[in-house]
């Protein structure tokens, strides 16, 4: 492959093809992409579209067919030159979605345990004290609610200083509460550490409020890719508030429909005429804003 | 008094055979529970056999193998100075195949009950494969491996056939107390042979009730932490 060569330090580029076999059949992996060194990138796209997959690729934990990964000057793997980097080489941190604590060990020790040979605690420590685990340190993870292991493994996946995150659907357990705590983690491990982190997400907000660029796949594909705020919004509106929640209930009355919609914990209700309410129904997600005009302001703290 | 050599016997033989069960079932179990090699279904049906064959076929198959009268138990004889006919190591052999099974079934079932991503993550974190045997899958599986070692061990104490087969009737060198039991029933001696019995009946009770009451999690510090 050509492009190697002309491989720019500070980028990472993948390349990667995997015939995937699921209860619906077989599907074609087949993704291209390259973004710098640094960012926080979302995958975005339904379940089954191979988003996992992608980052267990990364990981060293299967192999594609065909492909290539390079971070910087390392290459991870190079199929036509037989470069297969193994997952404990590449030093990359991974949060799975069900936590994968390990339940034999406390939380320190848990942490403790990706420590390098010869490795300083003192990591263990800041990560302790960034992440406010102090209090769970001595429990066992079987002890901790969704959150705390959540938070746990976040933590225990920095103690090796990877210089990249996998995040697999981190915060999906989570209750909204736990979710906006949990974000602002990640945003400050995030840059706390100059991580390159990739963060497979379903959530829009969180989407929008975390990540620099995002890429959308469909069937092991890419469909789309940009920044998320304009691939959301279509590069339609250009509002001066705009918030996104889901549809909770829609009631008819005369000529308009009244929607309760969810933003973050709070229920508004907003009017849609019938023409935009027919496009609608309850569980869709949508973007509510408005053009500029004399808001309200109260001071609340 | 009745002679304590063959209850001696059989814990000796039962204790050594499990320890080496053990050490040889890990890896084989490992593999079992993750290979996708053709030849699983075939190892897989050896590994069972045991389960379903007639222990004497199993003997009579060994007593051919290793009698000094056949090339392979004679070269055995020759070269090595190993003689597995009618040996305490020969007991030791039978008993290996006869309670293999009993030991691979409930590790294999403990590694493919562990979630993969705990092996995904020890990697992640750098480390090796045998360290995430030892730190990670193992210390997470810990009813698996003492069914496992309970019941091979259990099993072994209720052998008779491949012992008879391969071992004979040798007074402190063979005769285990499943073959005393039928010795002493033989020459009449029935008060013997309940001794033996009651001893036998009020052991393997022990520990299979030890074995249901691991699984049942009536043992906290044994329980699964799910």
């Amino acid at each position: 492959m050509v492009v190697t060569l002309l491989n720019l330090v500070g980028m990472i580029e993948i390349s990667l093809q995997k015939i995937l076999k699921s209860s619906t059949g077989e599907m074609k992996l087949d993704l291209k992409m390259q973004f710098e060194e640094g960012k926080l990138i979302t995958v975005y796209g339904k379940s089954g579209a191979g988003k996992s997959t992608l980052l267990m690729l990364l990981a060293g934990l299967m192999n594609p067919e065909k492909g290539y990964i390079s971070m910087g000057e390392n290459i991870w793997t190079d199929t036509q030159n037989k470069i297969f980097l193994p997952p404990q080489k590449r030093n990359i941190g991974f949060v799975f979605q069900e936590y994968a604590l390990f339940p034999n060990m406390t939380v320190r020790e848990n942490l403790c345990f990706g420590l390098g040979k010869g490795q300083s605690k003192n990591i263990v420590d800041k990560l302790v004290d960034i992440i406010d685990l102090g209090q769970l340190q001595n429990r066992k993870p079987n002890t901790l609610s969704g959150g705390q292991k959540q938070r746990v493994a976040l933590a225990r996946a920095l103690v090796n200083k990877p210089k990249m995150l996998l995040l697999d659907e981190p915060l999906s357990a989570l209750d909204q509460e736990m979710r906006l705590k949990l974000q602002s983690y990640i945003l400050e491990v995030h840059r706390e550490f100059g991580l390159t982190t990739l963060l497979i997400s379903h959530d829009v907000s969180e989407i929008i409020r975390l990540s620099d660029f995002m890429i959308e796949m469909d069937q092991g594909k890419i469909t789309r890719q940009g920044n998320p705020a304009e691939m959301f919004t279509n590069n339609r509106v250009n509002a001066k508030f705009q918030f996104t929640g889901e549809i909770i209930s829609m009631v008819k009355q005369d000529f308009i429909v009244i929607l309760t919609v969810l933003i973050g914990n709070d229920l508004v209700k907003v009017i849609a005429n019938d023409q935009e309410a027919t496009s609608l129904q309850i569980g869709d997600k949508v973007l509510i804003a408005s053009k500029a005009f004399n808001p309200i302001i109260h001071k609340i703290s | 008094m009745i002679d304590w050599n063959p209850l001696l016997l059989t814990f000796k033989l039962a204790l050594i055979t499990t320890i080496l069960l053990l050490v040889i079932s890990i890896p084989l179990a490992y593999w079992l529970a993750h290979t996708r090699s053709r030849i699983k279904p075939i190892a897989e049906t050896l590994v069972s056999m045991p389960l379903v064959l007639p222990p004497t076929v199993i003997g009579f198959y060994m007593l051919l193998a290793f009698s000094p009268s056949n090339a392979f138990g004679d070269w055995l004889d020759q070269w090595l100075g190993i003689r597995l006919v009618f040996s305490f190591e020969g007991l030791v052999l039978g008993s290996l195949i006869y309670s293999l099974p009993f030991m691979v079934h409930p590790i294999q079932a403990g590694f493919a009950n562990l979630s993969p991503s705990l092996q995904n993550a020890s990697y992640v974190m750098g480390k090796s494969k045998l360290t995430t045997l030892i730190k990670v899958l193992l210390p997470n599986m810990k009813p698996s491996l003492i069914t496992g070692i309970i019941l091979a061990f259990a099993h072994t104490i209720g052998e008779f056939g491949v012992v008879l087969m391969i071992g004979g009737n040798l007074s402190g060198k063979t005769r285990v107390a499943s073959i005393a039991i039928y010795d002493e029933v033989e020459s009449l001696n029935y008060a013997a042979a309940n001794t033996y019995s009651l001893i036998l009946f009020g052991i393997t009770f022990i520990i299979l009730l030890m074995v249901y009451l691991v699984n049942g999690g009536y043992f906290t510090k044994f329980g699964r932490d799910d």
